[in-house]
């Protein structure tokens, strides 16, 4: 690190006399840097991610084989609903906050985020939401059990972790909106002069996108959940129906969240996979306004289909009728941003640099998440779905191969131009290759489970479920353990290695304005706006 | 059809026996044994097909283009970054695949909410962790809970290995007992938290919600024994109330009626005394029973 530290400390002296990085503890507590904001995001998020990895091979342990072996069912169900909180709120959202930290500002020519203390206070607020989180796994009656969407009554009948985690969730929720409103000031506010909204790099319109869904949906998540609170402690029966409530009301209120969550953690990861596959296609991104036009298409639908998650609780024929249309209408936006992608490839002149290769197979493993979402999609087939590892494994390839490898693939497409240090190429490649081969190998047979008619959330099973089961946790230890590697790979990165070029990517692209600057870029970046034409 | 393309898949992932007699290596959704059932399956496999024929062709043609233009073979780029005809077309076409698929989706789903004309009506109610079926105005009402012997085999621990017990998981004390071909209407709610009952093979699953009815329908066309599981998580375990549905034939259901309507009253009576003995480790049967005695 010290080398990235000194060439950043004097690129800082050049651009502004005393304003280097603190030394020492305070340069993070104290942090208003987006840069050294952003890092601290995306380190958060790297130990969130193994942490939720860890607890997802604790569920893979027990399901190597049938009956129970490790874990009494209690804790299986902590470890679902844990696992799946920390993954969402702790691993993929924060990693693209940290992105967004880094990236916006220099790719719109602004010298940092339009509020840099609230910057500061969001990403706290995040550390103290995760440790009430996880503390929450220690106290009597043991950790939340319910399952990551806390279906009300289930929900109630957790102990003392229940306040703990509705109150991790309220500041993970605050933190989320902060850092929402900070990305749209910025953006609207901050671009450099000549940069029209319609010039702006796709990450950054998808961010924009996202930031908008954040503000729109999680007050309604918080107060969902504030009524589990008062209905647990207060003596309400928002969800009792013995009380006049319905249990139903929730799932309604916490889809309504919880659909557009879905392409919060996705918006950011197509942003990402826009940015590397026209740089090493060599070629322009096809369609750019018929992209921003699609990501805001999928946005606005993403709040009018939130019921067909809940096919199943018994729905007047209408509403499953209008539920399913509008599921499957997300088919056509998503498509064309599928196709504009492969437009983007086609008579280009690609290479395959770690950045693409996660991009490339994004595309393809992304692609066929979209293909089980839209047999999800199709209410009666639901029925025969629902709830079982059919359901799994499609959620898991949009969120694995698909966000997690869209961020990945950022982070080794632009960890160079935050390090100034060329990465490992040739063990970043044995990464991607391990990864791609054991995360299908861990979710695709999840498929045939869940058509057979395995459940989900399940601690045990019979025994004609047991082959694909065995081969399922196979691929999770080999993903988990490959994951590692890429640790590896980017502290070695901030370490040392070869010095990157300002462009750092040898292909005549990429175009925006954060190639201009050095590699490292210094501390304080555009302090006067470039033009841009 | 649905058996050829059964195989068709297991080719396709290059794996090893189609559809043993284990159901081991199980590929593919089952057909199961009522008309909602079969028109479930047969969407499955329509769009499946759908997808994978739209897979044929983006997938094709990213591999082509990663094949054919490659920077290392001299590749070079060209330079357009639009065409509104292909946006157009690629817009338009998938919007008519998806008319397509919903005009039969929308035909399936107003045969499965025509509750109509029913024969016979059973009340199930979910609780933790075992399902409670009331034959309405049959005078007939019993607990449904996991079999001993799987019961027994389950516990962490236990040292028994679950390949040598039959149907581990899945075999209940007293299973679900419904004549064949007659439409059996099926009222679903819950005691205590959400439950969902799901048998594959009669091809629907609706949510049991404590305060609310739900309904839904089956008409089994082929007698045998079915089993299926809870599908929505209802606590510690969930993973442990199974669903048996024998399909009788309609002298043998009535017979078995008649037994059942003969132990009268004793029924519930027994069937409440058995489960607390058979309700593993938490104790939670009992105030079960207490809500059920409640509840009637």
């Amino acid at each position: 690190m010290s080398t990235a530290h000194t060439h950043a400390h004097a690129a800082g002296h050049e651009a502004h006399d005393h304003h280097g990085p603190e030394k020492g503890w305070r340069r993070w507590l104290f942090a208003t840097n987006h840069k050294d904001i952003g890092t601290m995001y995306l380190l958060f998020s790297l130990v969130m991610f193994f942490l939720g990895g860890a607890m997802a091979l604790v569920i893979r342990a027990e399901l190597f084989q049938p009956g129970l072996q490790l874990v009494d069912p209690g804790f299986f169900n902590t470890m679902t609903t844990v696992h799946a909180l920390i993954m969402v709120f702790g691993a993929v959202m924060p990693a693209t906050v940290g992105l967004a930290n880094w990236m916006i500002p220099i790719q719109i020519g602004a010298p940092d985020m339009a509020l840099p203390r609230m910057n500061n206070f969001s990403f706290w607020l995040l550390v103290a939401a995760f440790t009430l989180l996880i503390s929450s796994l220690f106290v009597s009656g043991g950790g939340p059990a319910a399952g990551w969407t806390l279906y009300p009554p289930l929900v109630l009948q957790t102990g003392n972790a229940l306040p703990l985690a509705i109150f991790a969730i309220h500041l993970a929720g605050a933190s989320s909106i902060m850092g929402a409103i900070n990305i749209i000031v910025t953006i609207l506010n901050m671009r450099a002069p000549g940069m029209s909204l319609l010039k702006m790099p796709v990450f950054c319109w998808t961010w924009l996108i996202t930031a908008y869904l954040l503000i729109a949906v999680m007050p309604v998540f918080a107060g969902a959940v504030t009524m589990l609170l008062t209905d647990r402690f207060f003596g309400t029966t928002f969800f009792e129906a013995a009380g006049g409530g319905d249990p139903v009301m929730y799932q309604h209120i916490f889809w309504f969240f919880g659909h557009p969550e879905v392409y919060i953690m996705i918006l950011p990861a197509f942003g990402i996979i826009s940015e590397i596959i026209p740089t090493f296609s060599r070629k322009p991104l096809f369609g750019y306004d018929a992209m921003v036009y699609a990501t805001a298409a999928i946005a606005f639908l993403s709040f009018i289909v939130w019921a067909h998650h809940m096919f199943t609780v018994g729905m007047p024929l209408a509403g499953q009728l209008f539920f399913m249309m509008a599921t499957m209408l997300i088919a056509v936006p998503t498509g064309v941003k599928v196709f504009n992608w492969t437009a983007t490839m086609f008579k280009g002149s690609i290479s395959f640099e770690p950045p693409m290769l996660f991009a490339i197979a994004f595309l393809f493993l992304f692609t066929i998440g979209g293909f089980s979402g839209l047999m999800l999609g199709v209410a009666p087939a639901d029925f025969q779905y629902h709830d079982t590892y059919f359901v799994v494994a499609h959620f898991h390839y949009v969120l694995v191969p698909g966000a997690v490898f869209a961020i990945m693939g950022g982070v080794y497409y632009w960890l160079p131009k935050w390090t100034g240090h060329m990465y490992d190429m040739k063990l970043a490649k044995v990464h991607f290759w391990l990864s791609v081969i054991f995360v299908n190998v861990l979710f695709f047979p999840q498929h045939f489970l869940g058509l057979a008619g395995m459940p989900r959330r399940i601690p045990d099973y019979a025994t004609q479920f047991a082959d694909w089961n065995m081969v399922s946790s196979i691929g999770a230890f080999g993903f988990g353990l490959s994951q590692l590697l890429f640790v590896y790979i980017v502290f070695a990165a901030i370490r040392s290695g070869e010095r990157a070029s300002d462009k750092v990517w040898d292909t005549a692209r990429p175009q925006g304005l954060e190639w201009t600057l050095s590699s490292p870029p210094p501390y304080h970046s555009f302090e006067v706006a470039p033009e841009v034409k | 059809m649905s058996k050829s393309m059964k195989y068709a898949a297991a080719v396709l992932a290059g794996c090893v026996p189609a559809a043993s007699a284990f159901a081991a290596w199980e590929l593919n959704m089952p057909v199961g044994i009522t008309e909602l059932s079969r028109e479930i399956h047969g969407l499955h496999m329509l769009i499946f097909w759908i997808c994978v024929l739209i897979a044929v062709v983006v997938f094709g043609m990213m591999i082509y283009s990663i094949v054919k233009f490659r920077h290392s073979k001299g590749a070079v780029p060209a330079n357009f970054d639009h065409s509104t005809k292909a946006e157009i077309i690629w817009t338009i076409i998938p919007i008519a695949i998806l008319v397509g698929m919903a005009v039969p989706a929308a035909e399936t789903l107003i045969k499965i909410e025509d509750m109509r004309d029913s024969e016979l009506t059973i009340k199930v109610t979910g609780y933790q962790w075992k399902w409670h079926y009331d034959y309405l105005d049959k005078n007939v009402s019993f607990f449904s809970t996991l079999a001993e012997e799987s019961n027994r085999a389950r516990q962490k621990g236990s040292g028994i290995d679950p390949s040598t017990v039959q149907n581990y998981l899945l075999d209940v004390d007293n299973p679900l007992v419904v004549p064949v071909n007659k439409k059996v209407r099926v009222l679903l709610t819950a005691g205590d938290v959400i439950h969902a009952w799901w048998v594959p093979a009669l091809g629907m699953k609706r949510d049991a919600i404590p305060g609310i009815v739900n309904e839904m329908w089956f008409r089994a066309e082929e007698t045998g024994v079915y089993r299926g599981q809870c599908a929505e998580l209802c606590g510690y375990d969930h993973g442990f109330m199974p669903i048996v549905v024998e399909v009788r034939t309609e002298e043998e259901f009535e017979a078995w009626l008649q037994s059942k309507q003969a132990d009268g009253a004793e029924t519930a009576t027994a069937a409440n005394s058995t489960d607390t003995s058979k309700t593993p480790v938490n104790g939670a049967a009992s105030d079960a029973t207490a809500i059920v005695a409640k509840a009637e």
